[in-house]
């Protein structure tokens, strides 16, 4: 078992981290505060080709990998959170299925644009009525001639009100349940298609989080991803890796909190001292620390699972768990040892705090791993 | 158009502290990066390729590690790379450097050379110069600006100075050394670290491949002997003055006037 990187994955990190510095960071508090969708950074992030970490060189990605990915939306995320997630929403739920269940002609219109980030992807599977039972789908698909006609809703749509290109799942058969469930790729600008309603969300600000809504949408039969009734699985698998970003993203929000944690109890003092003097200080960072380490191993065992194209989804289940429970945990402290502080909008680790409790509920919330990690355990 | 970009791997502080005892550079603990000068002509040369397709090939003489900042050069953009690594380079002057490098460059074919104008390391500000000196052809130092003139056999670039700056138009081929000022380099990319370490090469030669005098070569073949190497001694506190902003400034200016700083 080697647990080092190899030297590009360290360079990788290197232009990871002064990315984020640069570029990130500055803005983090800014879209926040505007709940405002970093445009600017999007543009950048393609240019330097972080919108297709994992997808092959021929088809506009970078062809680095899962491991790459995830430790890019890592150290994304320990600026800011937003950042993190539209970078895995993109990445995970529109490129990752296009890549692994389209055809070639699919793949070929679909994946070099948004690979190179010149368009960006979203994924629409939640409804008001379907959540984590993902199977109550109402929305529905009927095969008309050379196109189908979507009906229905989506709702809480990672980067809905800026992408381009959507992984949608709609019921084609409603008597056969998840087997009647089908995925579709449909374009901003297919008639029917609009974007409804703009949530206010707690955490993750910046990013674009929409209603769906189709009104006799046309999708051109070709736009069938997989095969009628393979919707479900489809959906599945593509969140077994979603959770590999997700799980980067908690890990990368809550060593961002730990940095500035440290950061800041080296500088305030209490009573004559800095507050890092203090036992409770140091035990606490140890503890925040040594989680963070464990939940980082998680995270890198299933994106290089993932990557030797092994089976990793109970792995990736476990990651997403434990780094974003420990990701609450830790910027919770980080909280607490900012003090006043910390609760104020000024240091950014409410901030943070705020970040890290949706990555306990997207993608399948704690409960939902908890049912994967079992089920694979007592099969 | 083809661009040689001469770098070099410096310890990432603009502190640099001597060893009391050796006078030599604490290195240890000290991350390495490309040289801010050079740096910035690396992105003014990759600025041609993106404009004219230029094929830019990155120098540099320095120990095995110095790999990395060549592996950095080819992540961002550069086309090739060559390492100048041999256990007889080591200690050269900047004489022996240039005539080193010079050396490497003779084998090549070129329009464009830039160099960095200094190393934060060292802050000599000669290899550049000299290594012109030695393929005799023009140099122009401390560029701040650059553009290529029609027919791509001649550049036009601004020399910055300190009263002002000079608009020099120079034939290809020459030397030119850039300032950190001129541009903000661009980042690596993601496919651009793959490309670096599983498609493209660093070419590695020694002192044998170069036609050069051996003894020219690293620390015999350097003039100048280093008699001590010291960090200065902190200064002695300033005098402060307790008053009012105008009869500060009175202060400020006659103290300047003293030291025939101003007249």
């Amino acid at each position: 078992m080697n647990f080092s990187l190899s030297k590009e994955h360290e360079m990788l990190r290197e232009l990871y981290r002064s990315f984020t510095v640069q570029e990130v960071k500055p803005l983090a508090e800014e879209i926040d505060e505007e709940e405002r969708f970093p445009v600017e950074t999007v543009e950048k992030l393609a240019r330097y080709g972080f919108m297709g970490i994992p997808f092959p060189k021929e088809l506009g990605g970078s062809g680095a990998g899962n491991l790459a990915y995830a430790m890019a939306v890592e150290e994304l995320s320990k600026a800011c959170g937003t950042t993190g997630v539209i970078v895995s929403a993109h990445t995970s739920l529109c490129a990752a299925p296009i890549y692994e269940f389209g055809t070639e002609a699919q793949k070929l219109k679909y994946l070099p644009p948004l690979a190179k980030g010149e368009k960006i992807g979203a994924f629409g599977l939640t409804e008001a009525n379907a959540g984590t039972d993902a199977s109550a789908q109402q929305t529905k698909a009927v095969l008309q001639g050379d196109h189908y006609v979507l009906n229905g809703s989506k709702i809480f749509i990672t980067n809905a009100g800026h992408a381009d290109t959507y992984i949608v799942m709609a019921m084609t058969d409603k008597a056969a349940g998840t087997r009647g469930i089908s995925a579709f790729i449909v374009e901003r600008g297919f008639p029917g298609f609009s974007i409804g309603k703009k949530e206010k969300k707690m955490g993750i600000r910046g990013s674009s989080t929409c209603e769906l809504i189709f009104e006799n949408c046309i999708v051109p039969k070709e736009n069938l991803l997989g095969k009628e009734g393979q919707g479900f699985k489809i959906a599945m698998k593509t969140l077994d890796g979603g959770r590999i970003g997700i799980a980067a993203q908690a890990l990368g929000i809550a060593q961002g909190a730990i940095d500035e944690t440290v950061k800041y109890v080296k500088e305030r003092k209490q009573f004559n001292r800095p507050i890092s003097a203090f036992q409770n200080t140091q035990f606490e960072l140890a503890g925040m620390q040594t989680k963070v380490d464990a939940a980082r191993l998680l995270v890198y065992r299933a994106a290089t699972l993932k990557e030797a194209g092994a089976s990793y989804a109970t792995e990736a289940a476990m990651a997403k768990l434990y780094a974003s429970e420990v990701a609450m945990e830790v910027t919770t402290k980080a909280v607490q040892l900012h003090g006043g502080y910390g609760y104020t909008r000024e240091y950014g680790i409410e901030r943070m705090m705020r970040d890290a409790k949706i990555t306990e509920i997207y993608e399948g919330t704690s409960e939902v791993q908890k049912m994967v990690i079992s089920s694979a355990m007592l099969k | 158009m083809k661009i040689i970009v001469c770098m070099k791997q410096v310890p990432d502080t603009n502190e640099v502290k001597l060893d009391p005892v050796t006078g030599t550079l604490i290195r240890d603990g000290i991350p390495s990066i490309i040289n801010h000068d050079d740096k910035a002509g690396l992105e003014a040369a990759l600025c041609l390729k993106d404009q004219f397709g230029a094929h830019v090939t990155v120098l540099t003489m320095g120990p095995p590690q110095a790999d990395k900042a060549l592996r950095e050069a080819l992540a961002m953009g550069a086309d090739r790379a060559i390492l100048l690594t041999d256990r007889r380079f080591a200690g050269a002057d900047t004489w022996a450097t240039s005539l080193t490098l010079a050396s490497a460059i003779r084998k090549m074919d070129y329009d464009l050379i830039i160099a960095g104008r200094q190393a934060i390391d060292g802050d000599t500000a000669q290899v550049g110069p000299q290594i012109a000196e030695k393929l005799s052809i023009p140099q122009v130092s401390y560029v701040e600006d650059l553009e290529v003139e029609a027919g791509q056999a001649s550049i036009i670039v601004k020399r910055i100075f300190e009263e002002g700056y000079h608009r020099i138009r120079v034939k290809f081929p020459c030397l030119i050394t850039t300032l950190a000022e001129m541009n903000t380099p661009r980042y690596m990319s993601v496919g651009g670290i793959m490309a670096a370490y599983n498609e493209k090469q660093v070419e590695t030669w020694t002192l044998d491949q170069l036609d050069m005098n051996p003894d020219h070569a690293g620390l015999k073949g350097s003039p100048t002997k280093v008699r001590k190497s010291f960090t200065k001694a902190p200064k002695a506190p300033g005098k402060k003055f307790n008053t009012e902003p105008d009869a500060a400034a009175r202060l400020i200016l006659d103290a300047l006037k003293e030291r025939f700083i101003v007249e």
